[in-house]
């Protein structure tokens, strides 16, 4: 059998874990519970921390997974059972009836548009009404409309039927019931995500009640300009725009009496980003965030925090909600909260958003017990620390937020590390081509342009406005157009067989499509070309829906007009056209990984699993890293024998050489082909791919007595006490103090080390466990326990350890005096100042980026951040690879991260590497640029622009030369270019200056 | 007709374009005189593009990218902002005015924000009337046969 996998859930993680799965060979049934796929993403406004537009940055993504001929989306279904064992798990599925049919419909939306029952639309969480038969969003995939039965007049009541009648392709199927799918797959990826906390179950702050009371998620359609008011902030209730609004945390996350001991780990950043977002849409708009912790911990994060506070008048005030009331008159709400001196205020609002938290949904535990995957005591899919994507089934893998609560960055992680997982327990199996044979393309030279021009009505969307056959009389009489025709729906699979007998009957050899948007259907047509035996490129479409017959409904005979002139455009530009070809490039199967610690084992590791033959360098004379100075993980298991087990693993695996003491001297090349030179041990090395786990490491502090004073220790130090010192002498200890964010979080380190809570914590408890009489202290600025770390905070202070918080600009002070330490610290809950006389000083200090990845990133051309950490090439999606292909980051090196994160990127790596080394060539884009060496001066001019580093000067014949494997197409050196010397296919300057001529 | 303004929309692939789709399928209704052409980046928008098109008696240009910092491609929508505000010196040299051309920044899920900025763009053009080179339509058809004469033949001479 050929590979094969499944991933159940089609958000974001599941869509990753699919695409990477794809690219690596395995074809890959994607099943989704609903109608189309995205996830909770899709309905984000913004993303956290460069507030990128989700949906801009996902829909390319769903397009993606749409169109992958390794893909199947499975929609509109779940998992039955799970039977047998990797690689033959024998996997059942229910799916569900749609009432349309998939094979026939082409989502013109005419059903949705006539379709007189009016339903709550609940992609916009039911601020908004939609049609009882609808396409759930204007971006979805598939692009289909789903009858909702519970609300169809049909189904209710046997009458209407109205989009049977009105559908143009007959795809309507009232009859449509549930089927069951049998499938035989390799193995198995959950990707069921979580669902959002039921704010009703907090009665006190009256959502579901009050009218303006909303949840955080509503809050983001509202700020969406595909939202419910098109962007507008508005409130429910008068539609009013609000001048102040409350934010108000941890809403059914962090509250044990709700069953949610967990903090859901984004709503922190969710709340800064709506404020900041809020406020761009109503300037002068005051939001006060409400908040426990603030749980900034991420790359970035607290620059994020700063900017809302300091550039978008966000006020952080750290308190609870007491009471809320609503002004039957007005809707305004008179809040009543706490603060944390324990003072009582009450303050008026025009609006209340509620951080809902999110837990596991009934759905995903279901999924899990029918696939026989354990749960832990939260309803997560149960995971350990070393192993964040195994689950407790073999050949069953996990990622996302229902493993736990997380960000979207850290859910691509653990997608791309289970891919990499799953794909290793198939390795047997053998990878399927997935390519499509055409006939032989016809050689065009020489041959006149014949062009063909097919007008579309799209049932009635563009006919009702734009008369077609006027547009088609019109563009028979444009030059070298030697057929024109109108069709009912150009992208029915029929309608490609007729634009293919007519492309033969009257020898065309360019196409014209007017239809609707290139970015969904263009590929369609391509292929149509390709069939014919014509090249891909000779295509061009006019987009008379989106761009025209919709936008112009009230104005048919102007919009008539625009559309010939569209498709004079379009006639003028596929003129010049000329035939492209994607160049391929062929890829070295080896891998480097730099860095010999936890990161860059696990990625050789999984590399090596999968065939590839993998050289791990480490700079110092033995493997393990900074694992070496860490002794449990946070669920207490001792990581030692994790080590050793890793480095002889490592050792001893036949597809991994090991080079110690590695110093580099260059590495040259690109994807598929590099070649690195080291010094020592003297050797050549040449690799298709790069992964950097070079690390990171502890702050050496420098304030508060280290290094003067030998009772001031770092928690690394308190941890090799507790494992391997003198039990009976710290069980002696009266007091233990903690002081945190030492060197994080200050002006020179702005930013925070995301494990020093966990790990204070962690060693608090050990304390404590060895003696209960010790007083321990921790100072603190904020908790950041996040996710289901929460529960070790909780079990800290159940076990009696002291937090005291203090402010950034009253730092504890610490002094050597007689024989003992002093520490002096205000505590802002009490609003007095603590004396502490400990007998141990421990300190959190801080990680810092490594020094060597400046040279690194010379090396390699990939930037690092202010702090000097690589920065990789989208900080949400696309979290361990760069813009420039073939380099990969994980680890300490991408920024600080415990254990099972390290794991997760490193596991993610390795994944994001297979997809380049599982290719025999890799294959770049068809429109790409070309210099014409007649101009070229070598001036070198386009070689800077390059953000892909695919150009390159040529040192004899001192001329550009593109990489065409490299080149992404974005014509940023053809612009530059002073000689027009370089040409963007698919975009040359005749091309676009005789378009811009005839439009 | 001759009143109505031809605009030109230069949209870069992955924002401008898909957020006029947007404005499509929400059927946010503008003026037709706005007519789209796709790039796959603004940084691909030569200088000479805009001029070009001005010179054949098109009345007004927006030029849509990404948002500041969200360029599919990294820096081109920065690099376009560059070129056009050099454009507009020309423009306003050659006594065309800078007011005809205008770059805009928008993300993909902006498609109210398209159909604003392109009613904008149409008001702005009918205030300040139609470019002294406009033509009559009938010569800009007939000029498309001429044209692609010309870059065909010079086409074929490139490639001699």
């Amino acid at each position: 059998m050929h590979k094969k996998a499944m991933v159940v859930g089609a958000g974001v993680a599941g869509i990753q874990a699919a695409l990477d799965l794809a690219e690596m060979g395995v074809e890959t049934y994607l099943v989704e519970a609903g109608p189309a796929i995205g996830g909770r993403m899709a309905q984000l406004d913004k993303t956290f921390p460069t507030n990128d537009c989700a949906m801009c940055i996902l829909s390319p993504k769903l397009v993606e997974a749409g169109s992958h001929p390794g893909i199947h989306i499975l929609s509109l279904s779940e998992v039955l059972s799970v039977q047998g064992a990797p690689p033959r798990l024998h996997v059942t599925i229910l799916k569900r009836p749609r009432y349309v049919d998939e094979s026939k419909c082409t989502g013109c939306g005419l059903c949705m548009a006539k379709c007189p029952t009016k339903v709550s639309d609940p992609y916009n969480k039911g601020l908004s009404t939609t049609k009882a038969i609808r396409i759930p969003f204007p971006q979805a995939v598939p692009a289909l409309p789903v009858m909702d039965a519970k609300s169809c007049l049909f189904h209710l009541k046997g009458k209407c039927g109205v989009c049977k009648r009105v559908c143009p392709a007959g795809a309507i199927d009232f009859g449509q019931k549930e089927e069951t799918i049998e499938l035989e797959v390799g193995s198995l990826i959950l990707a069921c995500g979580t669902k959002e906390f039921d704010a009703r179950l907090k009665g006190e702050y009256g959502y579901g009640i009050f009218p303006n009371v909303i949840t955080s998620i509503e809050f983001e359609r509202i700020l969406s300009a595909s939202g419910p008011t098109g962007g507008h902030v508005q409130r429910p209730s008068d539609q009013a725009v609000p001048k102040k609004i409350a934010i108000l945390q941890c809403v059914g996350s962090r509250d044990a009496s709700v069953g949610n001991e967990h903090c859901s780990a984004v709503c922190c950043m969710q709340a800064s980003k709506d404020a900041i977002i809020a406020s761009e849409h109503v300037p002068g708009l005051q939001s006060t965030i409400f908040y426990m912790d603030v749980r900034a911990y991420g790359k970035g994060f607290d620059r994020f925090v700063d900017r809302a506070q300091q550039q978008h008048g966000a006020r952080f005030l750290c308190g609870r909600i007491a009471s809320v009331e609503s002004d039957p008159r007005t809707n305004d709400l008179k809040i009543q909260y706490i603060a944390q001196d324990g003072s009582v205020h009450s303050e008026m609002f025009d609006m209340l958003v509620l951080s809902v938290g999110l837990q596991s949904s009934e759905s995903a535990r279901e999924t899990a017990r029918r696939v026989g995957v354990k749960l832990d005591a939260s309803g997560f899919i149960a995971i350990e620390a070393t192993a964040p994507v195994d689950t407790s089934r073999a050949g069953v893998f996990v990622c996302g937020s229902v493993s736990g609560p997380k960000d979207i960055p850290e859910s691509v992680m653990e997608a791309s590390g289970a891919a990499s997982a799953a794909a290793a327990v198939i390795g047997e199996c053998e990878v399927r081509e997935m390519h499509v044979e055409y006939p032989k393309e016809k050689d065009l030279r020489g041959e006149s342009p014949r062009i063909g021009v097919f007008v579309c009505r799209c049932g009635i969307n563009i006919a009702s406005t734009v008369d077609v056959s006027g547009v088609v009389e019109y563009a028979a009489t444009l030059p070298r157009v030697r057929h024109a025709q109108e069709m009912l729906f150009a992208c029915a699979q029929d309608s490609q067989k007729t634009i293919r007998a007519a492309m033969e009957k009257h020898n065309l050899n360019r196409v014209v499509v007017a239809a609707c948007t290139p970015r969904t259907h263009e590929p369609l047509f391509q292929k149509t070309l390709q069939k014919a035996g014509i090249n891909p490129y000779m295509f061009e479409f006019a987009n008379i829906r989106e761009h025209c017959a919709w936008v112009h409904q009230q104005e048919p005979a102007k919009a008539t007009q625009k559309a010939k002139d569209l498709v004079r455009g379009a006639v003028t530009k596929v003129l010049l056209a000329e035939p492209l070809y994607k160049k391929s490039l062929g890829v070295n199967k080896n891998a480097l990984v730099i860095g010999g610690g936890l990161a860059g084992m696990t990625a050789a590791l999984d590399l090596a699993n999968q065939g590839f033959q993998t050289y791990l360098l480490e700079k110092t004379g033995q493997l393990g890293g900074n694992l070496r100075h860490v002794q449990t993980t946070l669920d207490g298991h001792e990581t030692a024998g994790k080590l050793a087990e890793l480095v002889e693993k490592v050792n001893g695996h036949p597809k991994i050489t090991v080079c110690l003491q590695a110093k580099i001297r260059d590495i040259a090349g690109y994807v598929g082909n590099f070649k690195t030179t080291l010094d020592e041990p003297a050797m050549e090395i040449e690799h298709g791919v790069v992964v950097i786990a070079a690390g990171g490491s502890e702050y050496e502090p420098t304030e508060y007595l280290f290094g003067q004073d030998d009772r001031v220790v770092t928690q690394r130090h308190l941890e090799e006490l507790l494992h391997a010192g003198d039990k009976v002498a710290l069980a002696k200890l009266r007091t233990v103090a903690m002081i945190q964010c030492v060197g994080s979080r200050d002006e020179k380190h702005n930013y925070c080390s995301r494990v020093c809570c966990t790990t204070a914590i962690k060693n608090a408890i050990r304390l404590k466990e060895l003696s209960p009489r010790t007083n321990v202290y921790v100072l603190y600025r904020d908790i950041r326990t996040y996710g289901l770390k929460e529960r070790y905070y909780r079990r800290a202070r159940e076990k009696g350890v002291f937090f005291v918080r203090f402010d950034p600009d009253t730092k504890p002070a610490v002094q050597s005096e007689g024989d003992g330490l002093t520490v002096r610290v205000h505590d802002a809950i009490l609003g007095a100042t603590l004396e502490l006389r400990p007998d141990l000083l421990v300190l959190s200090a801080g990680i810092v980026s490594n020094p060597d990845n400046k040279t690194l990133s010379q090396f390699l051309k990939v930037p690092l951040e202010a702090d000097g950490f690589f920065l990789e090439a989208h900080v949400k999606l696309r979290p361990v690879d760069f813009a420039t292909d073939g380099v990969f980051v994980c680890g300490l090196s991408h920024y600080p991260k415990d254990i099972s994160e390290t794991i997760a990127q490193a596991r993610a790596a390795a994944g994001r590497a297979a997809t380049v080394l599982t290719k025999s060539s890799l294959e770049g884009e068809g429109k790409v640029a070309c210099i014409r060496d007649g101009r070229c001066s070598g001036c070198g001019a386009c070689v800077s622009v390059c953000a892909y580093r695919a150009i390159e000067l040529d040192p004899k014949l001192r001329v550009a030369v593109v990489n065409e494997a490299l080149c992404k197409g974005c014509g940023a050196c053809a612009a530059t270019c002073r000689a027009c010397a370089i040409d963007l296919g698919g975009f040359r300057n005749e091309q676009m200056l005789s378009a811009l001529g005839a439009l | 007709m001759e009143s109505e303004p031809i605009i030109l929309a230069l949209c870069c692939h992955y924002c401008a374009y898909a957020a006029a789709d947007m404005a499509g399928s929400m059927r946010l209704q503008y003026p037709s005189s706005v007519r789209v052409l796709r790039f796959p980046c603004t940084g691909k928008i030569e200088v000479n593009y805009v001029l070009s098109a001005f010179e054949r008696g098109i009345d007004g240009i927006m030029v849509a990218g990404c948002l500041e910092g969200g360029c599919h491609y990294l820096e081109g929508n920065l690099r376009a902002r560059r070129r056009i505000e050099r454009a507009q010196q020309f423009l306003d040299e050659i006594g065309l005015g800078a007011g005809r051309l205008e770059m805009f920044n928008l993300s993909s899920a902006e498609g109210p924000r398209f159909a604003e900025i392109a009613t904008e763009m149409h008001e702005r053009i009918v205030k300040l009337g139609p470019s002294p080179l406009r033509r009559e339509r009938a010569a800009v058809m007939a000029g498309v046969e001429k044209i692609a004469q010309e870059s065909l033949a010079a086409l074929a001479g490139e490639t001699k």
